[in-house]
C-alpha cells in the first residue's frame, strides 16, 4: 500500500490543551506510520502540491500575548477555526477553547425529531417559538416506508410541529403507497439538504444524525449532535462547542478509473481507526480533491464521523459554486486554511497507487484489499444511503454493469436517496451505453427494481424495512457502517465498498475488485 | 418526606476509630424516588463504628430484618445495596459515588449495539417510551458478553459499566445514554468516549462518562460489586480488592449532577426557568 503518511510533530502544549473528555494518542501510536516533517501548503493548493519538497513544520501554536504588548495579532487558523471564529464572532479562536457558534441551519429528521422537539417543549415551554423558523429543516427519511406504527407517528409529530411553528422547510410525506404522490418528500436527509441549497460554505450546520458531517463538503462546519443539544439551538439558535484541531489529508495524483472517493475513506478510516479523528476536523486538500465532483467530496465528509472525526471540511471552490448555481441565493462566505496554519498532524496519499478497498466485518477500519476477499461468498449486494446512494454512485454501479454485460447472482438492492436521485436513474442517459439509462441497465442486469428513496436497510430499521437483513447473511454495501446488527441480524456480515466493487461483488456472487470488469 | 422508612441497629465490638468528615447520609430504597434520613446509621457510618467487628442490621418498613453485616463501611453498603437499599452521601453537590455492580464490555462499543436502531421509534420525551428504551439497553450486544437488561425487566441489575476504548462510537442517537440511564445505569467507566455519545451523556445527564488512565476491562467481570468514586477519581472492585485511578469527571461533573445542560444552565442563570 504506496501511502507515504507525514505529520506534524506533536506538540505537547497543544495536546494538552485540547484533552476533550476523549483520550489523545495515548501514547498507543494509533497512527502506526512512519512519519517525516509536513510542508506547509501554500494558500494555493494546487501549486504548493505540484512543489513536493519537504520543508520544516512552521511553528507551533501560538501563545496568547496580551493586546497591550503586540496590538492586534493575526493568527493563522484553518479553515474550520475560522467558519467557527465567524459564528462565534470572535477574530480569532484557538482549538481547544469552547466557543458559542451561532447556528445557520438546524436538521432533524422523524427519528430524532420528536424527540428533539419533546424537550424544546418541556425546556422553553409548550407555547414557546423556535428561534428562526427558516432556519429550521424538517426531513422525514429513516422509517418511512413501513408499517410501523410509532414510526409513522413520529412523522406525524414533525408535522403538528411544522404547521405550529410555521417551519418553512419540512419535507412532508402524507403518502406512502407511492412516495411519488408526495412532491414534498425528498429522502436522505443529507442528501436532500445538498440538492436543497441548505447547504453553503462557511455556514455552521447542526443535525440530528451523525453523517452530518457529510455537508462539510460545501466547506462549512457541519456536525451530528444528540436531541438536547438540538432542543437547545431550536430555542435559542446556538450551541456550545469545543473548538476541534485539525487532520489534513491531502490527496493527491490520478483518480484511477476503477477507484471512487469510497475507496478513498476507507483507506484513511484504515489508516486512523474508528478513533483515529476523535474531537478532530478532517480536512480533505489535493489535486484529487480538486478534481472531485461536490457528490465525492460529500462521500468522503459522510464517512468522517466513522473515524470519530466531529467534521469533515473540504475548502469551497469553483466546483462548489457550480453546483450552488440555482440552488440557493443566500450569499456565502469562503474560508480557506492558512498557509502557516498548525494542523495536528498532516497525511499524504498518492491516490494514483491505490487500490480498490472493503472495510470488512465488523467495523469501518477493518481495511481489506477487495482483491484478497475474492473469496468471500455474498448472498447480496446492497447499494444505497446518504454514504452510496447518491446520482453518481448509481451511474458508477450501471456503468460497471454494462461494461459486463452480465447478470447479477444475488439479489441486489437499489435505494436511492432521495426523489431527484430516483429521477435521474430514470433519465439520465450512462456515459459509453449509447444513451441507457440506470434503470434500464440495473433492469437487464437483473437487479431490484429501484426502491422508494429513504435510508432503508442501512441502519436496519422496522422489521418489515425493504432490504433489511433478517436472517445471518453476507452484504457488500455502498452504506457507511458495519458494526454487529448495523442492517438487522446481528449476525450479519457486512462489507463496505465503493458503488464500483458492490456491482462487481453482483456480477459474481463473491467480493470482487472492480477491476475484473473495468 | 413520605416513603419508605428503614431503621437501623447499630452494635460495636471495639471502641470507634476516628470519625471521617460530617458528612450526612441518607438512606433510600433503589425503587422509591424519596429518600429517608436514618440518623443513626448516619452516625454509625460517619464514625466508622462498624470497623472490625461492628455490625449493622437493616430493617425494612415492617421491621423485619433484612440483613446483617460485620466490617467496614463500604462493606456496609456493599450489603445496603444487595438489600435493595443504597446508603448516599448527601453533600449537596450531586451524587458523585456510586455503588453497585458493574457490566464489563470491550473496546468499541457502537449506538447499535446500545440500542438497536429498529427501537428508534421510541421518543426520549415521552415518559413511557422512555422507560422502554430503558428495558431495550445493551440488547444489541453480542452474546459473549451477557444480558444486561434481563429478559422480561425493564431494569438492570447494573449500575456502572466498565468499558475499554472508544465507547459509545457510531451514530449521534441520544437513545444511546438515555436507554442507558433509563435502565437504571449510573455511569460508564471506559478508556475513551467517541464524542457525540460523551456530549449526550453529559447534555442529558443521564449517565457520568469516566474516563480511566489505563485499560481495565480486562481485569473486572460483570456481577463484581464496585463503588466509583468521583470525589476521589477512584474505582474500587470489592469483589477483587482492585482500585483504579480514574481521570476527573470535570466540568462535565457539575451539568451532570443537575441533571443535564438545561437544568444546569437554569440553576446558573445562564437561562431563564421555562415556562414548563
Amino acid at each position: 500500500m504506496a501511502t507515504t503518511a507525514v505529520s506534524v510533530a506533536h506538540h505537547p502544549g497543544i495536546s494538552s490543551a485540547l484533552r476533550d473528555g476523549a483520550s489523545l494518542a495515548s501514547g498507543s501510536g494509533f497512527y502506526g506510520v512512519r512519519v517525516s516533517v509536513a510542508a506547509a501548503p501554500k494558500t494555493s493548493v494546487a501549486s504548493a502540491h505540484r512543489d513536493m519538497r519537504v520543508r520544516a513544520v512552521m511553528a507551533p501554536q501560538k501563545q496568547e500575548r496580551s493586546p497591550a504588548s503586540t496590538g492586534a495579532v493575526k493568527q493563522a487558523m484553518t479553515a474550520t477555526e475560522k467558519i467557527l471564529a465567524n459564528a462565534s464572532e470572535k477574530t480569532k479562536l484557538a482549538p481547544g477553547e469552547n466557543v458559542w457558534v451561532k447556528a445557520d441551519v438546524l436538521m432533524t429528521h422523524d427519528v430524532c425529531g420528536p424527540g428533539t422537539i419533546g424537550i424544546f417543549k418541556k425546556e422553553f415551554g409548550q407555547n414557546a417559538k423556535v428561534w428562526d423558523r427558516e432556519k429550521i429543516v424538517l426531513i422525514p427519511d429513516h422509517y418511512i416506508f413501513t408499517s410501523d406504527e410509532r414510526a409513522n407517528r413520529n412523522v406525524d409529530i414533525l408535522r403538528d410541529f411544522a404547521r405550529e411553528q410555521d417551519i418553512k422547510y419540512f419535507y412532508d410525506i402524507t403518502d406512502r403507497s407511492n412516495f411519488r404522490a408526495n412532491p414534498d418528500y425528498k429522502g436522505v436527509c443529507h442528501v436532500a439538504l445538498a440538492q436543497e441549497g441548505h447547504c453553503r460554505p462557511g455556514e455552521v450546520l447542526f443535525g440530528t444524525d451523525s453523517h452530518t458531517c457529510n455537508a462539510g463538503a460545501f466547506g462549512q462546519f457541519a456536525t451530528g449532535i444528540g436531541n438536547t443539544d438540538a432542543g437547545f439551538i431550536m430555542g435559542t439558535g446556538k450551541l456550545l462547542i469545543k473548538v476541534p484541531p485539525t487532520l489534513r489529508f491531502v490527496l493527491d495524483g490520478e483518480m484511477p478509473k476503477y477507484l471512487l472517493a469510497k475507496d478513498l475513506i476507507l483507506q484513511i478510516i484504515g489508516e486512523i481507526s474508528v478513533a483515529g479523528a476523535t474531537y478532530r476536523a478532517m480536512e480533505f486538500v489535493g489535486t484529487a480533491v480538486d478534481a472531485m465532483t461536490m457528490e465525492d467530496r460529500m462521500t468522503l465528509c459522510n464517512m468522517v464521523v466513522e473515524a470519530g472525526g466531529k467534521n469533515g471540511v473540504v475548502p469551497a471552490d469553483a466546483t462548489t459554486a457550480k453546483y450552488l448555481e440555482g440552488k440557493t441565493s443566500k450569499p456565502y462566505q469562503v474560508f480557506t486554511s492558512d498557509g502557516n496554519a498548525s494542523f495536528l498532524q498532516e497525511y499524504r496519499f498518492d491516490v494514483s497507487k491505490l487500490e480498490p478497498l472493503v472495510a470488512k466485518p465488523h467495523s469501518p477500519d477493518n481495511r481489506g484489499l477487495a482483491r484478497e476477499c475474492k473469496d468471500v461468498k455474498i448472498d447480496r449486494v446492497y447499494i444505497g444511503s446518504c454514504t452510496g446512494g447518491k446520482t453518481e454512485d448509481f451511474l458508477a454501479a450501471a456503468e460497471l454493469l454494462a461494461i459486463s454485460g452480465q447478470k447479477v447472482k444475488v439479489p441486489t438492492f437499489l435505494v436511492p436517496a432521495t426523489q431527484k436521485v430516483w429521477m435521474d436513474l430514470y433519465s439520465l442517459p450512462v456515459p459509453g451505453t449509447d444513451g441507457k439509462t440506470c434503470a434500464e441497465i440495473f433492469q437487464q442486469a437483473g437487479c431490484d427494481t429501484p426502491a422508494s428513496p429513504s435510508c432503508a436497510a442501512c441502519l436496519g430499521g422496522p422489521r418489515d424495512t425493504y432490504a433489511r437483513m433478517n436472517d445471518p447473511q453476507v452484504c457488500v454495501s455502498t452504506t457507511n457502517r458495519n458494526f454487529p446488527g448495523r442492517m438487522g441480524h446481528k449476525e450479519g456480515q457486512i462489507y463496505l465498498a465503493s458503488p464500483y466493487t458492490a456491482a462487481a461483488s453482483a456480477l459474481t456472487g463473491f467480493v470482487t475488485d472492480p477491476r475484473e470488469f473495468l | 418526606m413520605a416513603g419508605v422508612a428503614l431503621g437501623i441497629r447499630v452494635g460495636v465490638a471495639t471502641p470507634a476509630t476516628s470519625s471521617s468528615a460530617s458528612s450526612s447520609f441518607s438512606l433510600r430504597r433503589v425503587s422509591s424516588s424519596s429518600c429517608v434520613l436514618v440518623p443513626s446509621l448516619r452516625r454509625a457510618v460517619a464514625s466508622r463504628d462498624c470497623v472490625n467487628g461492628g455490625f449493622v442490621t437493616l430493617l425494612d418498613a415492617r421491621k423485619q430484618k433484612i440483613l446483617v453485616s460485620t466490617g467496614t463501611a463500604g462493606q456496609v453498603r456493599a450489603l445496603a445495596h444487595e438489600a435493595g437499599a443504597v446508603i448516599e452521601e448527601d453533600s449537596g453537590r450531586g451524587n458523585r459515588i456510586i455503588h453497585g455492580r458493574c457490566f464489563i464490555v470491550g473496546d468499541n462499543i457502537d449506538t447499535d449495539q446500545i440500542i438497536p436502531a429498529e427501537y428508534l421509534t421510541l421518543v426520549p420525551s415521552k415518559p413511557d417510551e422512555y422507560e422502554k428504551l430503558g428495558s431495550y439497553a445493551m440488547i444489541g450486544l453480542p452474546q459473549e458478553w451477557g444480558k444486561f437488561v434481563e429478559d422480561g425487566k425493564m431494569k438492570t441489575e447494573y449500575k456502572v459499566i466498565i468499558g475499554g476504548a472508544n465507547f459509545g462510537c457510531g451514530s449521534s442517537r441520544e437513545h444511546a445514554p438515555v436507554a442507558l440511564g433509563a435502565a437504571g445505569c449510573r455511569a460508564v467507566v471506559a478508556e475513551s468516549y467517541a464524542r457525540i455519545f460523551f456530549r449526550n451523556s453529559v447534555a442529558t445527564g443521564e449517565l457520568y462518562p469516566c474516563e480511566t488512565q489505563e485499560k481495565i476491562w480486562e481485569e473486572n467481570h460483570t456481577g463484581d460489586y464496585v463503588t466509583l468514586d468521583m470525589e476521589k477519581d477512584v474505582l474500587v472492585n470489592h469483589t477483587t480488592g482492585k482500585q483504579y485511578n480514574l481521570k476527573p469527571i470535570g466540568e462535565a461533573g457539575p451539568v451532570i449532577d443537575a441533571g443535564g445542560i438545561f437544568a444546569y444552565a437554569r440553576k446558573t442563570g445562564m437561562i431563564a426557568s421555562p415556562a414548563q
